[in-house]
């Protein structure tokens, strides 16, 4: 990559760039977990669907961890984007708050 | 609570092609089944295919990818799946639950035996200026010309010739927009040559060899300054040039959406023909565990026929389990199946998937033969 040297957007939700992902592993990430919790990397609203992939590629070519070693990140849910008043209405409804 | 519980005998999670296969299946055989999607529409990515399907007359050649899906779609209304739309699946926990959203409400389904189906998602490229107004996936491109009736831009630059690449640009012409050039990194075009002939006839040329180098604009996409790629793809300096466009589609690649077998706890293998990681599976689509199945892109990325024939593969499978045929009207139907995916996994384009497909099934035979052995995985 003899790109110049402008930096790159990776994570577009969280405004991630490819430097501070390179700075996340010379500080010691070796997985797409450890770049995410450093940086926010991932953490936004898709989720990683976007920059995951990317994420990985950069984790694999640092590191020189195989891409079949670099795992995606934990998954929780909720997996997609889901509004919150999706579960207070639920309890509203009930003898609750 | 008075949340919305849903216990059908198999939930089925995305109703695109492979999804709706499996339905179809599931429910003639005499299964329960529901189907979600978070769609307002079924179909997934079929009703967005206009072109003609090729290949043999079992795999509909000479009709279009939107006919397709809505012969598929009467066929699971006829046997009688039910299909919620506007239904998000945020979650399959480990004790097999799954969590949804329907229509904004949170809900909860426990189902017997589940498939998933939710497909794969399109890769991104990152490099300078990629983050601006219009550059996008060419499926976005795509799902706004036919299911959202706009125009993303009018003039297209595309990158990637795979058949992503080389459908959506026609498409794009079709809705009236220009497209000004197809660039490709490879030395060759990656898509079948009938589509890239149409649109070579068209006077649209598709530069091999060749990359986008930074994307141009201020507030929102100007241009895109390409450059020639020499031996490992290395930028050949002084060929760089500049071109005027107010959208980039990318179409390099797409990759499965697994985050739910992640959360369930399967078993993942490594395979790049077919997207990266992607979850084990047997010959009846049964991942490693009993209870998920997977079929379509999820396992590994494909195409929409043979999409089709792992969602009737997991159809047949989920009812069998259940009890709803018995293993020989089973074993004969699914044979009937592998015998039309064998076909579609051959030739030039084909066998490479062959060759991965075959080695995620042999990978979870062994890994399951190892677990129940009590050998190592």
């Amino acid at each position: 990559m003899a790109q110049e040297k402008e930096d790159i957007i990776i994570c577009r939700c969280q405004e991630v760039t490819r430097e501070e992902i390179l700075q996340a592993i010379a500080e010691g990430a070796t997985t797409v977990d450890g770049v995410k919790k450093r940086t926010r990397a991932g953490m936004g609203l898709c989720q990683g669907k976007t920059c995951e992939r990317l994420v990985a590629k950069i984790v694999s070519e640092q590191t020189g961890k195989p891409l079949a070693e670099v795992f995606p990140p934990t998954f929780r849910a909720p997996v997609r984007p889901v509004a919150t008043t999706a579960f207070l209405e639920e309890e509203t409804d009930g003898d609750k708050i | 609570m008075n949340q919305q519980y849903y216990e059908p005998d198999i939930a089925i999670i995305g109703a695109g092609a492979a999804g709706l296969s499996a339905a179809c299946q599931a429910a003639k055989a005499g299964a329960d089944v529901l189907v979600i999607d978070e769609n307002r529409l079924p179909g997934g990515q079929l009703f967005k295919q206009i072109h003609k399907f090729f290949g043999s007359y079992e795999h509909k050649a000479g009709v279009r990818g939107y006919q397709i899906g809505q012969a598929l779609l009467e066929q699971v209304q006829q046997a009688g799946a039910n299909i919620m739309l506007d239904t998000v699946a945020y979650g399959l926990f480990p004790n097999m639950e799954l969590g949804i959203i329907h229509q904004g409400k949170a809900g909860t389904v426990k189902a017997k035996k589940y498939i998933l189906a939710a497909g794969s998602k399109e890769n991104y490229l990152a490099l300078p200026g990629s983050t601006l107004p219009g550059v996008m996936g060419a499926g976005a491109a795509q799902t706004m010309i036919h299911i959202n009736r706009v125009l993303p831009g009018k003039k297209i630059v595309m990158v990637g010739s795979g058949n992503v690449g080389l459908i959506v640009s026609y498409q794009l012409m079709q809705a009236g927009a220009e497209v000004v050039c197809l660039v490709e990194a490879a030395p060759q075009i990656g898509g079948y040559g009938v589509h890239a002939s149409k649109l070579r006839r068209a006077g649209v040329p598709i530069y091999v060899g060749t990359t986008i180098q930074r994307v141009l604009g201020e507030t929102q996409v100007t241009g895109v300054e390409l450059v020639d790629l020499g031996p490992g793809f290395q930028p050949i300096d002084g060929t760089q040039r500049t071109l005027a466009c107010d959208t980039v589609c990318l179409a390099v690649g797409l990759n499965p959406m697994t985050e739910l077998a992640w959360m369930a706890g399967c078993n993942f293998t490594f395979l790049p023909a077919l997207g990266g990681h992607v979850p084990m599976h047997d010959e009846n689509m049964c991942t490693t565990l009993p209870d998920v199945y997977v079929a379509g892109d999820i396992t590994g990325v494909e195409e929409a026929s043979s999409a089709m024939e792992e969602g009737n593969l997991a159809g047949i499978a989920a009812a069998e389990a259940l009890g709803y045929m018995t293993p020989e009207e089973a074993k004969r139907q699914k044979d009937a199946v592998w015998q039309r995916l064998q076909v579609l996994r051959s030739g030039q384009f084909g066998q490479k998937r062959q060759e991965a497909k075959q080695l995620q099934i042999d990978t979870t035979l062994a890994f399951l033969k190892g677990r129940r052995g009590g050998g190592q995985a």
